[in-house]
């Protein structure tokens, strides 16, 4: 069942173009039932796991490599994957309503299902290389979402730069993978588990997790990767709420969160995940004060409460643990219901600038109340289920240490700001500047409805029962990450004390920065400093694009002769380099006895060599050629191989006639060469002849591996039912090889086909001019 | 060319090496021959075709774009692996069957025939591509 959960949505994503045609922009009611289908199995498979059980699926793929198609549930995987299923629904209808009519649903649909299966293969994945795959197939979705509007070129500039910061991260994460795969040997996550004290003593044990850590990081946008995250908001809202903000960047999360009980504990993991997670946290809040926009300003925020459930990682007890689930669970709720509202009113009143929204619970009250209620959960009001995460977050923060705690009360009384900034100002306080949108305001359809009024009213619920969590899905998490079976006892309530306090001096800080809200505006846009990365990624783009162009010219140059002394000196050097490096080898002892005929052959060959390199006419040259080749098929012929020497006949004959074909449009014969460069050729051309000479004779005298002539020879009737052993090996033994050698055939002919036909064709000059801007080389 | 001898010798010679080809191509798996020089000989044969005749008339009795031919081939190449997978065995996996014949004994017929002939296709097709393309640049 677990292998369908995760893969069912593969499929859907690929009948998604074809589905999202019934029904047209509604589509997405019933498409939507195969996430909640998903959400609805997770929850019954819940209980179970709670139980100590664990569903695991196995199928081996690679069993040379080690490499199987593993997966396994656990309450970790499974929160993960209830935020990616029930989100994925409500996403799925909303995006009917957002996009209407206007955008190819179709392709949307595609790969909103691709990215929701890749997600699900994330969390589900047991195998390390199978997890790696996922990611980068989440990685690959994400820049097929961001692009969405392809037209638009920051669209796309932003597209390009998310998959190169998350998909190079990713590599970095292989690496890791692989040092961990080595160490603790196996590549089954649930088999390394197992073995932490030993891959934690290893040497290799801090670069693995600088690698991985770095995977981790560009995933979930940490300082100083950041940078990518506020860019990717050119993405259509609905792939913000999902991707953005609820599920795709937590992918950095979970990994380490899973990896915790192997890799944690140690006093590197808590500076290393503590201390770039606390930096995230403070410096993401920060830059959203001066932010205006309504998806910049989340985006900003979201970079923070990911530092915050690093910081909760790196720190790592039971309680920071505790605090990371709830944490990822209600961040997932208010953060998806904010963006959700965030694109509601920018479909509804044409503009996403905070300052010209007011007074909109008026025209839209279902919005606004989902709105508020997730806001009031961001901002940690007593009684919703922000609150809750933000109260264990504090607990554990404040048993590390005064400088801790304080870090994270920084970050959260600015988050609040931000709240009320989003949630709360747009809807009940009227407009700071003018309003001036374009369109008449009125309520978003049910389908963008729906969203907001659960995931808010989740947000609420859970804040008030918490209970209804505890026992199942909070104590299995919390069990898979500390590694160890946890119980959690969660109320509404815990009485005043410390903690409660620091909670209310947030939400007052908070306030009181909110009501200072214009001058605090100002005060940030003053100060705003680059902090980030974004420069020098780009700058590094500029400068791998300048030795493509520099690389391109030196080598794509467009003589064809210098193409073949670049090919023929690479070649020698590196056969002779192998040669050298070999130790020169030995001669074999040649015998010289010749019959007559083999002498003259010879002869035959080299005189029709000499006489190609010393014509005057090509059609003497080419014809000599033909003789050379005509002899060496004569010796195939004497020593055996009727098959090979066939062959070589009639490409011979084959290749006169294509030359033939070729001197016809080819200008009168002339000297043009100055002499120094032809005897550069005759240098070059002697030097590879004697090369190759020496070669072959080395060669045969070498036997690396045991010859399997004699296999072929004796199986060739019995297995593959042929006596004619060249072709059963063409054919059966090496069928592979032949097939690559057949379709690299097709290509060179179709190749050569459209180098004739193209100039050929009587093309308008428009064409012709654009064919010249795309620089093809290929003309000269 | 328009030469008289050339032109009456290839009318003769292009059935004579398009049979050979099939000839070679089936006998390839017990004896000297197989896909790859048949698809030479029948390009061969086409290829002295059109020196006479021009590549239009070439063309017109070939009556099929040698483009087609390589697509073709490479499909017959692919699919003659791909039908072991129906049953469960590795891709390009031998398999054999024997098909009586009464009298005449058995043939037995596998599917590196569709591999073979696969080859012999885009062999042709690839070099009849390329010879019509240089004899009709202008």
């Amino acid at each position: 069942m677990l292998i369908f959960a995760v893969l069912s949505g593969f499929g859907l994503a690929f009948l998604a173009p074809a589905l999202s045609r019934v029904g047209k922009q509604r589509s997405g009611w019933w498409l939507a039932s195969l996430p909640i289908i998903l959400t609805i199995y997770f929850l019954t498979i819940l209980p179970g796991l709670s139980d100590g059980q664990i569903q695991v699926f196995s199928y081996p793929w690679s069993t040379e490599l080690g490499l199987t198609f593993s997966f396994r549930a656990d309450g970790l995987s499974l929160a993960f994957a209830l935020l990616v299923s029930g989100i994925g629904a409500l996403v799925a209808i909303y995006a009917g309503g957002y996009f209407g009519t206007k955008a190819p649903l179709g392709r949307f649909y595609l790969w909103l299902f691709f990215f929701m299966a890749s997600m699900l293969g994330v969390v589900f994945a047991d195998n390390l290389i199978l997890l790696f795959i996922f990611w980068e197939l989440t990685s690959l979705s994400s820049f097929m979402l961001i692009g969405f509007e392809q037209d638009r070129e920051e669209a796309r500039a932003a597209a390009i730069q998310a998959l190169l910061v998350t998909g190079s991260g990713g590599l970095v994460m292989l690496a890791g993978f692989v040092l961990l795969g080595q160490i603790g040997g196996s590549w089954e996550l649930s088999t390394l588990l197992l073995s932490s004290e030993s891959v934690r003593a290893h040497p290799l044990y801090l670069p693995l997790l600088i690698l991985i850590l770095i995977g981790a990081f560009t995933k979930s946008a940490q300082f100083p990767f950041h940078f990518w995250l506020p860019n990717a908001m050119q993405a259509p809202t609905p792939v913000s709420t999902y991707l953005h903000a609820a599920t795709m960047v937590k992918a950095g999360i979970y990994l380490l969160a899973r990896l915790s009980p192997l890799l944690g504990g140690t006093s590197f993991w808590f500076w290393a995940a503590g201390g770039f997670g606390a930096i995230t946290m403070i410096l993401g809040a920060l830059l959203a004060l001066s932010q205006t926009d309504l998806k910049r300003l989340l985006a900003y925020s979201t970079i923070s409460a990911l530092g915050s459930l690093v910081l909760a990682i790196g720190i790592g007890s039971e309680t920071a643990l505790k605090a990371m689930v709830l944490f990822l669970l209600a961040h997932g709720f208010y953060k998806g219901t904010l963006f959700l509202v965030a694109g509601a009113v920018d479909h509804e009143t044409g503009t996403r600038d905070v300052r010209e929204l007011g007074d909109l619970w008026r025209k839209m009250p279902f919005t606004a109340v989902g709105a508020s209620l997730a806001a009031l959960s961001m901002a940690g009001v007593p009684f919703f289920f922000g609150f809750l995460a933000k109260e264990y977050l504090y607990e554990a923060a404040y048993k590390v240490g005064a400088f801790w705690i304080s870090l994270a009360v920084i970050g959260a009384f600015l988050n609040v700001f931000i709240a009320f900034r989003v949630g709360i100002a747009p809807f009940w306080l009227p407009a700071q500047g003018q309003t001036k949108s374009p369109q008449k305001v009125h309520e978003a359809p049910w389908s963008m409805r729906l969203g907001p009024l659960i995931l808010g009213g989740l947000s609420l619920l859970f804040g008030v029962l918490p209970q209804i969590l505890s026992r199942n899905l909070a104590s299995t998490a919390l069990s898979a990450a500390a590694g160890k079976p946890v119980q959690v006892k969660l109320a509404a309530w815990h009485g005043v004390n410390d903690i409660f306090l620091l909670s209310l001096l947030t939400l007052g800080l908070g306030v009181g920065l909110f009501a200072l809200r214009k001058d605090v505006q100002r005060l940030a846009e003053a100060l705003s400093l680059p902090w980030s990365l974004d420069g020098v990624y780009k700058r590094s783009l500029d400068v791998l694009f300048a030795v493509a162009a520099f690389q391109t010219r030196i080598l794509q140059h467009g003589y064809l002769r210098y193409y073949l002394i670049t090919i023929i000196v690479a070649v020698v050097a590196i056969t002779s380099g192998g040669l050298w490096r070999w130790g020169g080898g030995t001669l074999p002892n040649l015998s010289w006895d010749l019959r007559f005929y083999e002498f003259g052959i010879a002869l035959i060959i080299v005189l029709a060599g000499g006489m190609a390199t010393l014509s005057h006419s090509r059609l003497g040259a080419v014809a000599a050629l033909g003789v050379a080749g005509y002899g060496v098929a004569s010796i195939y012929l004497l020593f055996g191989a009727p098959d090979l020497a066939m062959t070589q006949f009639l490409i011979e004959s084959l290749t006169v006639v294509l030359f033939v074909l070729a001197f016809y449009h080819l200008p009168q014969f002339t000297q043009l060469t100055p002499r120094r460069e032809r005897l550069r050729d005759v240098l070059i051309a002697l030097i590879t002849g004697g090369l190759m000479t020496t070669f072959v004779f080395v060669a045969s005298g070498i036997q690396i591996h045991p010859s399997i002539s004699q296999f072929f020879v004796e199986t060739s009737l019995p297995l593959a039912h042929g006596r004619n052993i060249v072709n059963v090996i063409l054919v059966d033994f090496r069928g592979l090889d032949t097939l690559g050698e057949i379709t690299v055939l097709a290509i060179a002919g179709i190749g050569v086909f459209a180098l004739l036909k193209l100039r050929l064709d009587q093309r308008t000059p428009k064409a012709r001019k654009e064919g010249e801007k795309m620089g093809g080389g290929g003309e000269r | 060319m328009t030469s008289l001898i050339l032109r009456t010798m290839v009318r003769l010679l292009l059935p004579l090496l398009l049979m050979f080809s099939v000839f070679l191509l089936l006998r390839g798996h017990n004896e000297p021959g197989g896909g790859f020089v048949g698809g030479l000989m029948a390009a061969t044969g086409f290829a002295l075709f059109s020196i006479a005749f021009g590549s239009e008339t070439a063309r017109r009795i070939l009556r099929i774009d040698p483009n087609t031919l390589i697509g073709v081939g490479l499909l017959l190449a692919l699919s003659g692996g791909l039908i072991t997978l129906w049953l469960n065995q590795p891709f390009l996996t031998g398999v054999w069957f024997k098909v009586p014949l009464g009298t005449l004994g058995k043939l037995e017929l596998g599917t590196p025939l569709f591999f073979d002939v696969g080859v012999y296709l885009t062999v042709w097709g690839v070099t009849l591509t390329i010879i019509f393309a240089l004899e009709e640049v202008r």
